[in-house]
């Protein structure tokens, strides 16, 4: 088996490697082609369409009959997208390849390996002579290659803890960023001064324009390393963050420290100037962005007939949103963004399940795509250029890149940390320090430097060097140095399997206790924007408000997940039911003489423990990872364990009589009652039991959705009576099992009632057999009546408000994406 | 936000908060518009569907075992007081607490009592005994679907097995509390709470 499955990734290495080489050859045989081109041209006359019989008269007996061409060529005609085409697929072909080795991508990040083979495909181009495509124009980066980028950024974007720290965020993005760039410029320019460096020539605009790009940060390849790594959310979010919206303040620094450039004499007027300028862009740019992600919104309120296009929606309100702003020459990235983030929210209520995966993966899709094309083309313009290279410059940018971006971040985060609930410690800020690469923007910026300077060289050589210094040098480094400061102080003596589950336990209670506390510290806002959302905002942008349709549909959606997952399992029954059928029969044998546990069978417990427990969740949620989608399946995995013992404790009646009690309680066939009604069940069941009703109402759900029970039928094929009516039989006090079974639904149904119906109670203890007996017998004689009218139990309070709400469930199915809806339910 | 809360409890309700939780006087104030901010029903107590509307608490293995230590046997509503007790356990102690000795009643953040918050996770019949079904039962529910239910029966033979000094082949809370000495339970069982 092994033999051959390095059989498979040998032949696969080999294929990819001539599928490599045979692009290779395409991208040099195209430079042949460009070569003969002329020749090509000269055989257009013979390449038309000729009506032989209009020659007769024609004055050009001489020519000679030309005959139907059968083969013929025309490479300008598709020349353009056809390079296009080439250079994606090269690009794409090295993504591929990276993947293929799998540990290369963890300790050499993905940027630096797509810049080494960038390099060397322009090596090649450099050879034949031939020049890259005009990638890095103005034109062409600021509107098709970066708003993907920016999109990607946008829409994944982990709302909650953003806005949580929105505050901070925008504070290292916007004072960061001038403090880095004036200070670089600033000490460059007196670098400039000194003679012997032959700089004298840069003034100080340039000089602080330089500076503007340089300080533009791309912590990509850091972003992956701390999620890896998994350092704490704040770090996290505010890297994030800043990354994303020093893009922005990046831009406006450019445009105004060039226009400054190309004034002879800057007079205070135009800093101020440059001042209200920027907060005009910034403003507008939000602005915009809102704008347009609610008539995104708005439109895809009435998409449900054309569900095919309905993706495209998203992708145009956001492109439309960034060429508006560009037009006005406010900050397009920040309208991007915003809109990203309004439009999500909605649009992900109002579009079918499979358009909502769509726009996700598209998204992902484009954004990666742009982004290898960006980082190949780094490379491969770094030997195509003209370069002038002056090492004290150089070197000196490098330095105080360091220097200044160091000095930032511990001088913005002394002053920042009062304010913060959770101030950043040493660690941290050596992390976001450290984490600041420099990556596609400066590129961009420093590429489309007007002529009129008179040492762009310079100033392209000296960015392509930061850019390469920090990508390779930084982003390998980044990984051992933040795992050699945040090294746990682990015990180096095995553990005994006590002590591994029973912390684990409670690492997970703190978690759980953690996050029902909530670290929101500005719920004023969050209640007023929820209040505002809820009565005014979701009415007119949502389709369906009402929170019927989203029980009804996320059931659906569960289910199909439950089914799709069972039939996808390798292994059996992920409800686990079977496993504690088992239970039963070990009860029997807990007689049997104690088992001798060797070592080694003690440390493959450890082993299994160690891989298989779930593991603490990590607050980030990885859906901030660049290169992957949300990675959901862990916490499906959870959901969906809960929902299906939740259906297993389901205790409607089987499908036909339930014959005599000759059938022993160790094995009741559950199965869905054909018709039973939500509300009769209900009221059935909470008048008998005064609880439970939970239960059934998840089961008539099923029933409405149309699901056949079948589909996730192996949790309810004939097994036997879960413990619990065994125990409840055995020990006074019932256990827990079931309890806590039907309560997990609650999370599902807990405020997505129906109109005014009244909470449902939570489910009382099962105490006897006896009521469980009642209880099927009511459920089968329930029958699909109008539902009777529920009295509202004393003491609970109505759930009104609820029934604004929309699918308290939806958390569940798409929590990892829309942290910021769950919670802001709370 | 601030004056709702403020208005809702009274000083004297606070105070005697601070004295049986050890909470300061901001944390429980954001604790209580956190509680008010759960309780949809407004009537001043949470029932389960409240923790259940947490999302993280949902994709929390044992979630419903969190949320269940929060009420006293048999009831289903807890105010304020009773949320406020629970959380405590989890206050982190500090270390003019620990020379304090043999209080008249122990602090509800002790280690002892951390323990036993940690002890009622398992033990839902409060039998004040680990059975091997209860311990199988956490299990299950920490543990990915990968493992067969061999595997873990096993490990949960060799948990009794290892902890198990008097042979009832149950773990009773003092067993509980001698496997975990060496562990660092004050450390892994707080919370910083946020002023």
């Amino acid at each position: 088996m092994g033999t051959s499955v390095l059989f498979e990734v040998r032949t696969e290495r080999v294929v990819f490697c001539m599928l490599f080489l045979l692009l290779l050859c395409c991208v040099g045989g195209k430079c042949e082609l460009q070569e003969t081109k002329p020749a090509a041209s000269a055989e257009l006359p013979t390449v038309n369409p000729i009506k032989p019989f209009d020659h007769g008269p024609q004055a050009f007996p001489e020519e000679e009959r030309a005959n139907l061409p059968v083969f013929t060529m025309d490479y300008p005609r598709i020349q353009v997208p056809f390079e296009f085409t080439l250079w994606i697929l090269l690009a794409s072909f090295a993504k591929i390849g990276f993947h293929i080795y799998h540990k290369i991508t963890i300790w050499i990040p993905e940027s630096c390996l797509l810049i080494s083979i960038g390099l060397i495909v322009g090596g090649i181009m450099y050879s034949v002579k031939e020049e890259p495509p005009a990638v890095l124009s103005s034109n062409v980066f600021f509107l098709y290659m970066l708003p993907p980028i920016i999109l990607d950024s946008g829409y994944f974007m982990p709302t909650r803890p953003f806005f949580e720290n929105v505050g901070t965020v925008l504070w290292y993005a916007v004072v960061g960023t001038l403090w880095n760039s004036i200070g670089i410029g600033l000490s460059l320019f007196a670098i400039c001064q000194f003679e012997v460096f032959g700089l004298q020539d840069i003034n100080l605009q340039e000089n602080l324009l330089f500076g503007a790009i340089i300080s533009a940060v791309d912590p990509v390849a850091a972003l992956n390393v701390f999620e890896d790594i998994g350092v704490n959310e704040q770090t996290y979010i505010v890297i994030f963050g800043e990354g994303l919206f020093n893009d922005a303040v990046t831009v406006v620094l450019y445009n105004m420290f060039s226009f400054l450039a190309d004034l002879p004499i800057v007079e205070s007027t135009d800093v101020f100037l440059g001042v209200a300028r920027f907060f005009v862009v910034a403003a507008g740019g939000v602005l915009f962005g809102v704008l347009f992600g609610f008539v995104a919104a708005f439109t895809t309120r009435f998409t449900h007939n054309v569900r095919q296009i309905e993706p495209l929606f998203v992708f145009m309100y956001s492109y439309l949103a960034y060429l508006v702003a560009e037009c006005f020459a406010i900050s397009s990235v920040l309208a991007l963004i915003t809109c990203a983030i309004t439009m999500k929210y909605y649009v992900e209520e109002n579009v079918s399940q499979r358009s909502c995966t769509t726009i996700r993966h598209v998204v992902k899709m484009l954004g990666t795509v742009s982004e290898t094309l960006i980082f190949f083309f780094l490379g491969v313009v770094t030997i195509t250029t003209e370069h002038e290279w002056n090492w004290a410059y150089i070197l000196f940018t490098l330095v105080f890149a360091f220097i200044w971006r160091g000095l930032g971040i511990l001088v913005l985060s002394q002053i920042v940390n009062p304010f913060r609930t959770i101030p950043f410690n040493f660690k941290d800020q050596f992390g976001l320090a450290y984490g600041g690469l420099r990556g596609a923007i400066c590129f961009a910026l420093v590429f489309t430097l007007p002529d009129t300077i008179n040492r762009k060289n310079l100033f392209v050589t000296a960015s392509i060097a930061v850019i390469i210094f920090t990508v390779f040098i930084q982003g390998i480094s980044i990984r051992p140095i933040v795992e050699y400061i945040n090294i746990r102080k682990t015990n180096k003596d095995l553990m005994t399997i006590n002590v591994e589950i029973h912390t684990r336990v409670m690492e997970h209670v703190v978690c759980g206790i953690e996050d029902l506390c909530g670290q929101w510290s500005h719920y004023y806002w969050k209640d007023k924007f929820k209040k505002f959302n809820d009565r005014i905002l979701r009415r007119i942008l949502l389709r369906d408000n009402r929170a019927e349709s989203s029980i009804v549909s996320l059931y659906k959606k569960l289910e199909l997940q439950n089914a799709i997952d069972i039939l996808d399992t390798p292994m059996g029954d992920i409800s686990a039911a079977p496993s504690l059928v088992s239970l039963s029969d070990e009860r029997k044998e807990s007689s049997r003489p104690k088992k001798k546990f060797m070592a080694a069978d003690v440390r493959k417990m450890h082993d299994i423990l160690s891989k298989n427990m779930y593991k603490i969740r990590q607050k980030t949620l990885a859906y901030t990872n660049k290169y992957s989608l949300p990675d959901e399946s862990r916490t499906r995995e959870i959901l969906i364990r809960r929902h299906a013992s939740i259906r297993r404790s389901v205790r409607a009646g089987s499908f036909r009589e339930l014959p005599d009690r000759n059938i022993p309680k160790s094995q009741k066939y559950y199965s869905l009652q054909p018709g039973g009604d939500l509300e009769s069940a209900f009221a059935l069941r909470r008048r008998s039991r005064g609880g439970g009703g939970e239960v059934d109402r998840i089961s008539d759900h099923l029933q409405l959705s149309g699901v056949s029970p079948r589909s996730s039928s192996r949790s309810l094929v004939p097994m036997r009576r879960l413990n619990t009516i065994e125990e409840a039989r055995q020990h006074t006090p019932p256990t827990g099992l079931d309890v806590l079974d039907e309560r997990g639904p609650g999370s599902l149904l807990g405020s997505s009632l129906r109109g005014q119906r009244a909470p449902v109670p939570a489910p009382r203890r099962r105490s006897s057999d006896r009521e469980d007996e009642d209880n099927i017998d009511s459920t089968e004689e329930s029958e699909p009546v109008n539902p009777p009218p529920l009295p509202p139990p004393g003491g609970w309070a109505p759930e009104n408000q609820d029934a604004r709400e929309n699918g308290a469930g939806d958390p569940l199915l798409r929590h990892s994406s829309q942290g910021s809806r769950g919670s802001r339910r709370l | 936000m601030g004056s709702r809360a403020s208005t809702l409890l009274r000083e004297e309700e606070i105070e005697e908060i601070k004295k049986e939780t050890g909470f300061s006087h901001s944390q429980i104030t954001r604790l209580y518009s956190r509680f008010t901010s759960l309780d949809k029903g407004e009537n001043g107590t949470l029932s389960r569907e409240d923790f259940q509307r947490i999302p993280e608490l949902a994709i929390n293995p044992l979630g419903d075992r969190i949320i269940n230590a929060f009420f006293p046997e048999g009831e289903d509503q807890v105010n304020f007081r009773g949320f406020m007790r629970t959380l405590a356990h989890f206050r982190p102690i500090e270390d003019n607490e620990k020379n304090k000795n043999a209080a008249a009643s122990e602090p509800l953040n002790s280690r002892t009592n951390k323990l036993l918050f940690a002890f009622r996770l398992y033990d839902l019949d409060r039998d004040d005994k680990i059975s091997r079904d209860e311990l199988l039962q956490v299990l299950r529910m920490m543990v990915g679907v990968n493992i067969s239910d061999e595997q873990l029966g096993s490990i949960a033979d060799r948990t009794i097995q290892e902890a198990d000094t008097n042979g009832d082949n149950s773990i009773s809370f003092n067993e509980f509390i001698k496997v975990l000495e060496k562990v660092d339970v004050e450390q892994k069982m707080s919370i910083r709470f946020l002023h």
